[in-house]
């Protein structure tokens, strides 16, 4: 009995670290151009979307070549959105940078969505994708999807690898000054362009490998998909510290992690708010507001680096 | 001239409102005439997001909150008592066995968004910047989730219906043009005045012996109050309401328009209202009413994509809004008959 109870909250917590590292890996993405340009990209949960789309299109082919395809139109298409609308508007004020890609997400959430009103088609597209990833291995009384292995391991290796770039490239290293202070990288010869393409260019990667994951285990596309998770990001982002892209990273995974433990703690009956699961978001948000109060630069911000301060 | 920029600053604004409505009502097919009543609400809700947003420089995404508890208080406590128990039985008792009118309704829900703009400002506006955004957008998730769920206080996740229309253009346009007159007492207020000085410089503002935690609430529950408002105004146009009409997609339509406006101005907020709602009945009209030889202008569904190209290109173009965050003053019209580049230009007012 104590191993069965004991079993169900190792099975909940691995599942949690499974969902939390997909989130740190879009908040990767969300940090990396949040880094260079001060922008916070809303669209990018559409480039997971149009990343699921190219899976879903290229449903018969080889995954490999599906996947690759995926990957390689989301890059395209952040690139676009980049050349578009981030560049003219680099100079302005956040709020108008971040309407922008408001709109940018508007419109690309009502273009997916006339795929279904135009013809009589059923909403969503289904995606086949590495399907077979959705079988579990069942370890005493614990089961774990390959998937949630698949996206610990992506994440891991995908954080590794961009550690490795940061660090130990000339890319990497124009990329953290561009960061730290824009305009002195680019006095020092940095170039601007270049540094914030390649910056956008691998949020795109990395929007196109949480897409591959999450689609595994929803297996459909619709005009819908990214958009909670990137406003679950975003806040996560924000309760970590968007400051540094260590922090975060580490405010995405928790995020990630928190929503999927409380939701699997909390009970299912319970009338009142906050009782039960179906109030875990205001549960999560009640906690994204306290340590927004204690700590407004972020969880894991070192003290005095702050960007806001309260007043 | 100068002497009379205070009453065009306000006149411009109201004669926008005013001018629509009448065109409208003289104008607009029955199906349109909805939309261009919704279109003079949205106004009111940007407005109201305008009284924070645009004196303090502080971004909210928390303000639909107020739109949602207001329309969901006038519209459960205006359902005729005599059906009301029968509809939803799972309410508290006294506000299942009570209703109310449509002027009162209309007041409560200003002050149920100006009480819970309040409760949840006194805290919240201890902060600026993202975390300002994001703890706002919280509140946003926490008031839909509730609403949604909650059966005791509202419809819960079904449609409420049996709402009274009362709602008509007289209504939408006094409502409009109210929330207009006492967004720019505010800002022509002492309070208003201190409020921008925080949106300019914190820590000048705070030398020169500002509070501005202080300052920020009262913005707050007024914007709370004025949204709320908005809200009611809202929930008697439509007869019937989804939690879901009032929450993201409201939330970032309303705060579109108030950049495409330009969001440091009272005129930005309604041109912005003004410009994305006529663009959309513009569009979903081409879509579904005028055709050319059996097909229709655009292909179903798209008006969206075309107000979203729209905001981006006004955007992209003027990244300050329309306005530029510029109240109107006489300077304009000479600068209209002006010649070459203006003379008349001058440092913005701390509009």
């Amino acid at each position: 009995m104590i191993l069965a109870v004991a079993s169900a909250h190792v099975q909940a917590i691995i599942d949690a670290i499974g969902s939390g590292a997909v989130f740190a890996l879009i908040a990767v993405g969300i940090g990396l151009v949040f880094g260079v340009l001060r922008l916070v990209n809303f669209a990018y949960g559409q480039l997971i979307m149009i990343a699921a789309y190219m899976l879903a299109f290229t449903d018969g082919w080889n995954d490999a070549f599906s996947i690759v395809v995926a990957v390689a139109v989301t890059v395209f298409a952040v690139l676009v959105m980049e050349r578009v609308a981030f560049r003219p508007l680099r100079t302005t004020s956040p709020a108008t940078m971040l309407v922008a890609t408001f709109a940018i997400s508007f419109l690309l959430q009502n273009a997916a969505l006339l795929r279904y009103t135009y013809k009589d088609r059923p909403q969503g597209d289904s995606i086949g994708t590495l399907a077979e990833l959705n079988r579990a291995i069942t370890i005493g009384q614990v089961h774990v999807r390959w998937v949630t292995i698949v996206a610990i391991c992506t994440a891991s290796l995908a954080l590794a690898g961009l550690a490795l770039l940061l660090g130990w490239t000339s890319l990497g290293l124009q990329l953290r000054a561009a960061a730290n202070d824009f305009q002195t990288a680019r006095l020092l010869g940095v170039r601007a362009n270049t540094v914030i393409m390649w910056a956008v260019a691998i949020s795109g990667v990395l929007a196109a490998f949480a897409a591959v994951i999450l689609s595994i285990s929803r297996q459909q596309v619709d005009q819908t998909t990214g958009l909670d998770v990137t406003i679950f990001v975003l806040i996560g982002v924000v309760v970590g510290g968007m400051e540094n892209l260590v922090s975060a990273t580490l405010g995405g995974f928790l995020i990630g992690f928190a929503n999927s433990l409380v939701g699997a703690e909390l009970p299912t009956q319970g009338s009142w708010p906050f009782t039960s699961n179906v109030y875990l978001p205001s549960v999560i948000y009640l906690a994204v507001i306290l340590v927004l109060l204690v700590r407004p630069g972020g969880l894991f911000a070192r003290s005095g680096q702050a960007a806001v301060e309260r007043v | 001239m100068r002497r009379w920029d205070p009453l065009l600053q306000l006149a411009m604004p109201v004669l926008l409102v005013v001018l629509t409505a009448v065109l409208a009502s003289g104008f607009a097919s029955p199906a349109d005439s909805v939309k261009f009543r919704n279109v003079l609400i949205e106004i009111s809700v940007v407005v109201g997001l305008y009284v924070f947003v645009g004196n303090s420089g502080v971004l909210s995404f928390g303000q639909i909150s107020f739109v949602a508890v207001g329309a969901f208080s006038a519209g459960v406590m205006t359902v005729p008592s005599d059906v009301k128990p029968n509809v939803l039985t799972t309410l508290f008792p006294f506000i299942k066995n009570h209703s109310i009118g449509n002027v009162t309704s209309l007041l409560l829900a200003a002050g149920v968004g100006m009480i819970y703009a309040l409760i949840v400002g006194i805290p919240l506006m201890r902060l600026s910047g993202l975390a300002a955004g994001i703890a706002t957008f919280a509140v946003l998730g926490i008031t839909y989730n509730i609403l949604k769920y909650w059966d005791r206080i509202g419809p819960g996740a079904t449609t409420l219906t049996l709402i009274p229309a009362t709602t008509d253009y007289v209504q939408a346009t006094a409502g409009a043009v109210g929330v207009i007159i006492a967004a720019f007492l505010y800002q022509r207020s002492r309070w208003g005045r201190l409020l921008r000085a925080t949106r300019e410089d914190p820590a000048a503002a705070q030398a020169a012996g500002i509070d501005i935690h202080r300052q920020r609430l009262w913005a707050f529950v007024l914007s709370g109050g004025l949204c709320g408002f908005a809200g009611g105004l809202l929930v008697h146009l439509l007869e019937s309401i989804n939690v879901d009409q009032v929450y993201l997609d409201l939330t970032f339509l309303t705060l579109a328009m108030l950049v495409v406006g330009g969001s440091q101005s009272l005129l930005g907020a309604v041109v912005g209202g003004l410009t994305v709602g006529l663009v959309n009945i513009l569009l979903s009209d081409l879509e579904h009413k005028w055709h050319v030889g059996g097909a229709s202008i655009l292909p179903g569904g798209s008006s969206l994509v075309g107000v979203a190209i729209v905001m981006l290109a006004v955007l992209l173009v003027r990244p300050s809004g329309i306005t530029g965050g510029r109240e109107f003053d006489a300077g304009w019209i000479s600068r209209l008959f002006a010649r070459g580049p203006s003379t008349a230009e001058r440092v913005p007012p701390a509009a």
